[in-house]
């Protein structure tokens, strides 16, 4: 039955090739008036013809039920590329799959034609398996979508980390590290790499990390903190800890947050004059210039 | 097996651990070190780590134990050069090597080292003084 089936659509997509791709073309434009500044009609008949090319042998192949079988290999392929440049590409969830269901009308209406002749043969059961198919490529389409905009967000995510950790040289021999936003595990394991990359590679014996951004200090982010100093001593940097504000410094005291030895300071001045010392550096001032 | 060589410059013992050590090149060196310090009377002992890309919790005690032998011994010691993803592996297996002197480099290591042991000899002095 299901071979029958299969085969009856596979010879139908056959024999109409040309038409059901135009009026699939047709719908698919339908459906994407508001969109073709995002794609050109050629680019999408293109598309719509490379995937009909593909589609055609899976169906004659006569797997309906099961898509993650290797004669839709090529169909499942197509459509991940498909779905994933139209993510970049700005497209809705709803608009990506419908490259696959405007694909229904066009092949139903052929099959009404068909089978209305065809008395042995029920049009009921030829709709259901076609639709069956029809529907689990289009929300494997969606899935896809799905993964890549999350692919996308964690990129941009990862950038955003990137950006949010500089180290900077202060003086000949002293870094200084501004951290900015949360503190998560995540985020202090990549500082932590930056830092004691950035001593060994400028050879600085004093590194300042200034928390004036960090909007919250609990035991967690403060272990995070000491972890980095111990780390930094012992490669033989020593770490300060600045721009603790009033009311993390009230709130520490509160949660019984110690950073045991280790030197902290208020502002990062306080600290550049801590390092200076520590190195014997003298500023002095003089008459303005 | 490779034994890691200790040299002598000046007053000070210089270990260079130019390869990753296993755990009996590990404690034969400790036995070495220990040897050596008594024999020459070194006054410091320099290790320089920085061609170790891998610690483990051993060797990260090891380092810890060697610091305290040459401190037993009445003798200095720096530890230098440790790779960034070592010193995070020792903080991380939370091993307290809080004991240890460090430094940067091998340069930095010998001015510290030559630091305190001015420091010592000038408190010995002190010391004799006073009584």
């Amino acid at each position: 039955m299901t071979t029958n089936t299969s085969n009856r659509v596979a010879e139908i997509f056959t024999r109409y090739e040309q038409p059901i791709l135009e009026d699939w073309l047709r719908e698919q434009l339908a459906a994407l008036t508001a969109r073709q500044d995002l794609i050109s009609e050629a680019e999408l008949r293109r598309q719509s013809a490379e995937l009909l090319a593909l589609f055609i042998p899976a169906c004659r192949a006569g797997n309906f039920t099961d898509i993650s079988s290797p004669e839709w290999k090529a169909v499942l392929a197509f459509l991940s590329n498909v779905s994933r440049s139209r993510a970049l590409q700005g497209f809705s969830p709803s608009e990506t799959a419908t490259v696959v269901f405007s694909l229904k009308q066009p092949l139903f209406s052929r099959l009404r034609q068909e089978l209305s002749t065809n008395v042995d043969t029920t049009l009921a059961d030829e709709l259901w398996n076609a639709t069956v198919l029809l529907d689990k490529l289009g929300l494997y389409t969606t899935e896809v979508f799905q993964k890549s905009r999350e692919e996308i967000i964690k990129r941009q995510q990862e950038e955003m980390l990137e950006l949010s950790t500089p180290v900077i040289k202060l003086w000949e021999g002293v870094l200084a590290v501004p951290l900015v936003g949360m503190l998560d595990s995540v985020r202090t394991r990549l500082v932590m790499e930056n830092i004691l990359q950035s001593i060994i590679s400028t050879g600085s014996s004093m590194a300042i990390i200034d928390i004036t951004g960090v909007p919250n200090v609990d035991t967690q982010v403060s272990q995070h903190l000491l972890n980095t100093v111990l780390a930094a001593k012992l490669m033989g940097a020593q770490c300060i800890i600045s721009g603790i504000r009033p009311e993390i410094a009230l709130a520490m005291v509160h949660l019984g947050v110690e950073f045991g030895d280790v030197v902290t300071k208020a502002t990062l001045a306080d600290a550049l004059a801590y390092a200076f010392l520590k190195i014997g550096i003298v500023v002095t001032t003089t008459a303005p210039h | 097996m490779d034994q890691i060589p200790i040299n002598k410059v000046g007053d000070f013992l210089l270990v260079s651990l130019q390869v990753d050590m296993d755990d009996h090149q590990a404690l034969l060196l400790q036995n070495d070190l220990t040897n050596q310090v008594v024999k020459t009377h070194a006054k410091g002992v320099l290790i320089d780590v920085s061609s170790v890309d891998i610690v483990d919790s051993f060797i990260g005690r090891m380092l810890g134990n060697m610091a305290s032998i040459t401190r037993v011994l009445g003798a200095n010691s720096v530890v230098v050069g440790m790779q960034p993803a070592v010193a995070i592996t020792i903080v991380e297996l939370g091993l307290s090597l809080a004991t240890i002197q460090t430094a940067l480099n091998v340069d930095k290591g010998m001015a510290l080292l030559q630091a305190l042991v001015n420091k010592a000899t000038n408190e010995g002095r002190y010391e004799r003084l006073e009584k």
